[in-house]
This record gives C-alpha cells, sequence and structure tokens, in this order.
C-alpha cells in the first residue's frame, strides 16, 4: 500500500537515485543552499515528491537547473521564483500564503480558536452546572418525604 | 471447485449480512426478544463464511492457480511461499475482501464477548455492523470480483509489484485493516447508542476496550509502514505526508482523541455527544482514506485502482453512512445530556484540551490533503501541498500536545489546583529543560527542532514515570503498591511514555541527519563524521526471483571495524522494476544507512551514506504506545465486563 515510486518506477528500467554525484557542485555553502531549495521543489511528473528524493529524469533536470541558477549568482528567492515561471505554483511543495492559499494556513489556526471557545463554553457550562445529584425532588417525593418528616 | 466454493460462500456471506441487517434491528424496535437473538448466530455464520471465501482466495494464490485473473494478474510461480500468500491482500479486490472478513470478525467477536450488553443494544450493535458489511459485500459482488476466472488461462503471472515483496509489507496491510475496521466497531456502538436514545457510563466501558483495540492495530501498522518506508525506497524518509499516509494518520488521531473521550464518558458522564460525534468521523475518515486509496481522486503514490467507478460505490457507501449517522446524530444529541459537574481545572478539562488539539491537528491533514483539489474546483489553482506545509502547521499542535501531557495526566478528576499538580513535575520540568538544552549547547547553527523534540520527550517520558510514583502513595510499601496498580495506569504510562519517545526521535531523525553522497572505486572509502565507509567490492548475484547487484561496504568507526553490511540493488524481470535494499547497522544512538548506487564509466560506485540518529526511537516508541494500549486492554475491568455473566470462575482474582 506504501508502495511509494511505484508509478514512474514502471518507466524506469534502469535505476538512477535521486541526488548523483556528477551534480554536485564543488562548493559546499552552494550544495547546501541547492539540496534545501531542492527539498522544497515537487518533481512535477512524479507524485507528491520533491526533486531531492526523486530518480525521475525531469526532475534531475531541475536540480541541474537549480544549481545552474545558484551558481550563477542568484539569490535563493529569485532561482526559486526562476522555477517558479517556468513551471507554475504547482512546482512548490510548500504553497506560499498569498491569495486564496492564505485560508489554507488560517484554517488550523482558526479552528484551533473555535474549538478552544467551544471547550471553554463547554467547561464553564459544565463548572456552574447543578449536580446530578442535586435534582430538585418532584411533588410525590417530596410529599413522601414531609409525610415521613412529619411523623 | 475450491474457487467456485468461496465464491459461493461470499454470495451467502451477503445473504447472512442482509438477514442480520434487517431481522435485529426490528426486533429491537418491537422489543421481540426472538428476532434480537438472531444476531448472534448470524454474525458467527457470517464471519465463518467470509473465512472460508477468504481462505479459497488464498489457496488459489498458494497454489498459482493461474486461471483466476487476480492470480495472474498479482502472483508468479517463482515467487517466495510468503509473498504468495501475501499477494491475497497485495491487490484490490483481494484487499477488499480482507476488509470485509474484518468487519466480519468483529461482528462475531461482539456477539462472542458482548454477553453482558443488554440485548437491544447488542441486537442493534450487530445490526448496524452488518449494515456495514452488506455495503462492502454488494461493492466486491457488482464492482471488484476476485473470483473471475480465465478463458484461457496463461502459462505464468505477471507477479507481484517487487516493492510489496518484504516482510514489513507483507503484514502492513492487515494491521492497517485491522485498526480502520475495528473503528467500525465504535462506529457501531454510536449508532446503536443513538438509536437507543441513551448513552451512560457503561456505554463508555463497553465501546473503549474496541477503540483501543483498533487504536493499536492501526497504531502496529502505520509503524510497520513507516519502517517499510525508511529502510525500503532507499533514502531513509520515514513520513511523507502522502493523501494515503494521510488518511491513516487522521483516523489514528482521531481514534486517540477518542480513547481519551471515553474515559470522560466513562468515568465522569460527560462529553457524551463529542464522543459520539468522534466515533462517527473515527470510521468516517477510514472510510475517506479507502476511497483515497481507490478511486485515483488525489494523485497518490499508493493508489491501486483507480477506477471511477469503485469510487462512485464507495464515495454512496461513504455519503450513506457518514449522511445517516450525523442527521441521527442532530436528531438525538441533544437528549444526551451531561451529568458530571466539574471545575475548569480538573482532569475533565485536561481530556478536552488533548480532543481539542487533537481534533484540529487531524483537521488541519485533512484540509492540507483536500487542499490541491478545494483550490483547483474553486479557486482554478493548481498547486501541491507538501511536506513543508505539513511540518510547519501540524509540529505546533504536537509540541503543545506534549506540553500540556504530563500536567493534564496529573490532574486529579472534579476539582484540582494547578499548584499541587505542578508540584512533583517541577523537577522533571528542569531536568527536561536541561537535556533539551544540552542538545541545544551540542549542535551549532541548526534548527530548533531536535532540542525543542528532545526536551519534550524528556518532560512526557519523566513525567509519566512521576505520576505512576505518585499513584504509590507515601511510606512504606510503596514498590509492592506499584506492581499492583491496575494494567490500566501501566498502560497509560507506557503509551505516553512511546508517544514521548517517538517525538524526541522524530526530532532526531529530522534535526541531525547526515548524507553524503559520491561516486567510490572499489578499495576505495568515504568518511562521514566519524565512521569510515569502505567499499571492498561489488558483485552480481542471482536470487530467487530477481538479479541483485551486491555491495561488500566494511563500517568503520574511528578506525575500528563495528559492521560488514551488504547493501544491494535488486531487479525483478517479470515486473520489470529495480529496487534498492539499503544496510543499516542499527543502533540505538544511529542508523547508519548505506545504500549502492549506479556504477559509473571510470569503474567506481555511487555510495549513498546517511548517518540518521535517534531513528530506532520512532520505532520502539510506537511498540511501546501499542503494548500500553495491550496492557490497557487487558486490565481487570475490561475483562470483568467482558467475562463476567458467564464465566464468572475465570476471572483471576488480583
Amino acid at each position: 500500500m506504501r508502495a511509494l515510486l511505484i508509478a514512474f518506477m514502471l518507466l524506469v528500467v534502469t535505476p538512477a537515485w535521486a541526488v548523483q554525484p556528477d551534480e554536485i557542485l564543488s562548493d559546499p555553502v552552494l550544495e547546501e543552499r541547492a539540496r534545501d531549495l531542492s527539498k522544497g521543489l515537487r518533481c512535477l511528473v512524479c507524485r507528491n515528491e520533491s526533486i531531492d528524493e526523486s530518480n525521475a529524469s525531469l526532475a534531475r533536470d531541475l536540480r541541474i537547473l537549480l544549481r545552474e541558477r545558484l551558481v550563477a549568482g542568484d539569490s535563493d528567492q529569485e532561482a526559486v521564483d526562476f522555477i517558479v515561471n517556468r513551471y507554475g505554483e504547482y512546482v512548490l511543495l510548500n504553497p506560499p500564503a498569498s491569495g486564496s492559499t492564505w485560508l489554507l494556513w488560517a484554517a488550523g489556526p482558526l479552528m484551533l480558536l473555535l474549538a478552544a471557545g467551544l471547550g471553554y463554553g463547554y467547561l464553564r457550562g459544565r463548572s456552574t452546572a447543578p449536580a446530578a445529584d442535586q435534582t430538585p425532588l418532584s411533588a410525590e417525593e417530596q410529599a413522601r418525604l414531609d409525610d415521613i418528616l412529619n411523623k | 471447485m475450491i474457487t467456485e466454493l468461496g465464491h459461493f460462500a461470499l454470495i451467502l456471506a451477503f445473504g447472512v449480512a442482509i438477514f442480520q441487517m434487517v431481522v435485529p434491528l426490528i426486533g429491537a424496535y418491537k422489543r421481540w426478544p426472538g428476532w434480537m437473538a438472531v444476531a448472534e448466530p448470524a454474525a458467527g455464520a457470517q464471519f465463518a463464511l467470509t473465512a472460508m471465501a477468504f481462505g479459497a482466495l488464498m489457496w488459489a494464490f498458494i497454489t498459482s492457480d493461474f486461471s483466476l485473473r487476480l492470480v495472474v494478474l498479482n502472483s508468479h510461480s517463482m515467487k517466495p511461499m510468503l509473498y504468495k500468500i501475501s499477494g491475497t491482500w497485495g491487490n484490490h479486490e483481494g484487499s477488499m475482501l480482507l476488509w470485509v472478513l474484518i468487519v466480519s470478525l468483529f461482528g462475531a467477536m461482539a456477539a462472542w464477548f458482548g454477553g453482558n450488553l443488554p440485548q437491544s443494544l447488542r441486537a442493534r450493535v450487530l445490526g448496524v455492523q452488518a449494515a456495514i458489511g452488506v455495503a462492502f459485500y454488494g461493492f466486491i459482488l457488482f464492482t471488484s470480483n476476485p473470483f473471475l476466472r480465465l478463458a484461457t488461462p496463461p502459462f505464468d503471472g505477471q507477479d507481484l509489484n517487487p516493492l510489496l515483496q518484504d516482510p514489513g509489507l507483507a503484514f502492513h496491510p492487515p494491521f492497517l485493516y485491522l485498526g480502520y475496521v475495528g473503528l467500525s466497531m465504535t462506529f457501531s456502538f454510536a449508532v446503536a447508542a443513538l438509536i437507543e436514545g441513551r448513552i451512560d457510563a457503561a456505554w463508555g466501558r463497553w465501546v473503549r476496550p474496541w477503540t483501543l483495540a483498533a487504536w493499536i492495530f492501526l497504531t502496529i501498522g502505520i509503524a510497520l509502514g513507516s519502517w517499510w518506508a525508511y529502510y525500503e525506497l532507499g533514502w531513509g524518509g520515514f513520513w511523507f505526508w502522502d493523501p494515503v499516509e494521510n488518511a491513516s494518520f487522521m483516523p489514528w488521531l482521531l481514534a486517540v482523541a477518542l480513547l481519551h473521550s471515553a474515559i470522560v464518558v466513562e468515568k465522569r458522564e460527560s462529553l457524551k455527544s463529542w464522543t459520539i460525534l468522534l466515533a462517527i468521523l473515527a470510521f468516517g475518515f477510514s472510510l475517506i482514506g479507502t476511497f483515497i486509496v481507490r478511486s485515483g481522486l488525489l494523485t497518490s503514490v499508493h493508489a491501486f485502482a483507480n477506477d471511477p467507478e469503485r469510487g462512485v460505490f464507495i464515495l454512496m457507501i461513504m455519503a450513506f453512512f457518514m449522511g445517516g449517522a450525523l442527521v441521527l446524530f442532530a436528531m438525538r444529541a441533544s437528549a444526551l445530556e451531561a451529568k458530571g459537574v466539574f471545575g475548569i481545572v480538573s482532569r475533565e478539562s485536561a481530556l478536552l484540551v488533548n480532543n481539542v488539539l487533537l481534533a484540529v491537528a487531524c483537521f488541519v491533514v485533512f484540509i492540507g490533503t483536500m487542499w490541491p483539489l478545494l483550490a483547483e474546483m474553486f479557486f482554478d489553482r493548481k498547486l501541491s501541498v507538501g511536506p513543508p506545509f505539513f511540518n510547519a502547521a501540524f509540529t505546533p499542535f504536537m509540541v503543545v500536545l506534549g506540553l500540556v501531557l504530563p500536567i493534564g495526566s496529573a490532574l486529579p478528576w472534579k476539582r484540582a489546583q494547578i499548584g499541587r499538580a505542578l508540584k512533583p513535575l517541577r523537577y522533571v520540568f528542569v531536568l527536561a529543560i536541561a537535556v533539551g538544552g544540552l542538545a541545544f549547547a551540542m549542535q551549532s547553527g541548526r534548527s530548533l527542532l531536535g532540542p525543542v523534540g528532545l526536551f519534550l520527550g524528556a518532560w512526557i517520558v519523566m513525567g509519566t514515570v512521576v505520576d505512576l510514583l505518585g499513584r504509590t502513595g507515601r511510606g512504606q510499601g510503596r514498590l509492592r503498591r506499584l506492581t499492583r496498580l491496575p494494567r490500566a495506569d501501566w498502560g497509560k504510562m507506557l503509551a505516553h511514555a512511546g508517544l514521548g519517545i517517538t517525538m524526541a526521535g522524530i526530532a532526531g531523525i529530522t534535526a541531525w541527519s547526515v548524507d553524503d553522497i559520491r561516486a567510490v572505486p572499489i578499495g576505495g572509502s568515504v568518511e562521514v563524521g566519524s565512521y569510515t565507509v569502505q567499499l571492498d567490492n561489488v558483485e552480481r548475484l542471482q536470487g530467487p526471483n530477481y538479479m541483485a547487484t551486491t555491495g561488500y561496504v566494511t563500517l568503520f568507526q574511528n578506525g575500528v571495524e563495528i559492521a560488514q553490511l551488504r547493501p544491494e540493488k535488486r531487479f525483478y524481470p517479470v515486473a520489470e522494476m529495480p529496487t534498492t535494499e539499503a544496510a543499516i547497522d542499527y543502533n540505538l544512538a544511529r542508523d547508519v544507512y548505506v545504500v549502492i548506487g549506479d556504477e559509473q564509466d571510470d569503474g567506481g560506485w555511487v555510495v549513498r551514506t546517511y548517518i540518521k540518529p535517534l531513528t530506532n526511537w520512532i520505532w520502539i516508541g510506537c511498540a511501546l504506545m501499542a503494548l500500553g494500549g495491550l496492557l490497557s486492554l487487558s486490565d481487570r475491568r475490561f475483562r470483568i465486563a467482558a467475562g463476567a455473566a458467564k464465566r464468572p470462575t475465570q476471572v483471576p482474582a488480583e
């Protein structure tokens, strides 16, 4: 069931695993930045995988492209924007909180406020409610009690 | 012949389920004892028939009967026996048959062990459970029949997906299904209670063991899957926030919430309608999971039957059960009034906080999973929601949950003083801060996640130990009293400590993993931290149904040899698929994870080395959680509740 990679593995006969040694930049600082950035970029032909993890050839092309941009002196933001301009925001695994996407980011906190409010209301109700065993006696019970007490 | 018998048994089981759905429900409504009593033998018969059908299918896989379409598509005569057996459920049709087998198994268990339930409630529970069965029998027989024959059988099959040919994965689906489907039992209890219109402490006690059992299986199933992904997929990831993983994680979160809210129902007769709602939603999320896997609605790597017709059928089942249950809930919930009175600071409110956090965390996972679909439908934006979102939006809930856990579980019922509860925890808190601070000092300039995770782990584990010791009172004989504490207390401690250990493990692997990728000539070596990975040789070998490229790797730490590793790259010719078999040197402090890659033009090989700290804590923690659940399940009060009516003499004295 958790068979990740199945879909495109069927297409790729010779295995090729994620980042290849020949892609790695000689500058360790740039390489570190490239690795971090590529973890947030989606491999477009795969299912829910970043280009850092994927072994599809398209992911390799994207990794090389990203590194080329970084070597050319782009900042992180510029390099990512360059790829987003070409492939659309679908390529971002972390949707930016802009436009309608702020709803996605706000949904959790809003729901937490709502739930906390409801929960607090319930607790207030419970802490001030009369205990169940303190419900008043019915008329018959009261009459019977009076009867006993007055004897 | 056996196949036809199996097919026939399945159709009979469908009939029995319809009978078991209709007659006891009418009987319970009209108060006819005879009609109600019919439910138990029917549940037993339904299970026996479904087991026959499942056995027949398994037999076809074991004997490699290639006149069966399903066997041809998912098996091969050369496959090892274990995977022939696991092939039975490694496909859509077979897994659905396993699904109904478990539905009927839980129904039969409720019939066998439900002797102490009021007759009408038992009849209704079994009736609702049978209704779930009916829906899925119909689904199997009309859209995904596993017993279809081929007119001209081929010589051999097309093999099971090689990634699934692994011991971890062979048992992952059954456990997961036991969990998913176990939640159908709590659903049946909730709906039956709504029909009865009565929920009291006894209901809370009856429903808890079923939730606990389902949760244990779900925990084991998810952990097995995660472990499998870790060692099989070749780069040591353990959780991907894939839609299908989320689909199994959401019911788990709700089951945890349900476990805790059912305690409030049982002990204090409060939170009743919320508990009922949780029971309905938890099973609802199980159905959503089934729907996501089988409809192809969300692109997931796990999806294995992307068939719109099947998707629509499951959507209808989901709409019927969720719609029906929620309408019933809306009609009846107001009748369920709370009885217990408690202060703002109390165990009850702590459990409420637990529920709020877990339910909202589940909501975050849900909205993140569905968002690509919603955004495309309503805003015409095609976007992805991946691990970075979930890590950022989900983790805070778990951090807060971990922070309040030891405090909440130390609070007494009804009315508590926060100061008094905190008093025994203050040293623990200081110690846990020290652990986190130490981790912070030892790492240099990395994320806060690692120290925070270690702090939480230490805080939870030590907090639960202090809580348990606090239960032994004062003075002499504390050790003796400790051994005599109810198993539920021990279970609680183990499960909570397990959570803490898992949190620390996740923080460790996420914050402090190191990797190294490079081409290594034969005889050459790689230095990663204090480890040296030396590639001695690479050989090509022949496996039973695959060809392997095996690396002979020696691992040194500070110049001393500590392990011989055999990373493998396999190729399965029948399925034409490659897989990696990582070689891992396990240890409590870290895993050294070595993968062999392609041969380079100059004769060297790609070697990937990963150092993954605290990884095993994740699974040790999960195992502890499951063990804690098991201990709690064997608590005396459930055993008495389960067996007292029939066999009072068998209850051991404690």
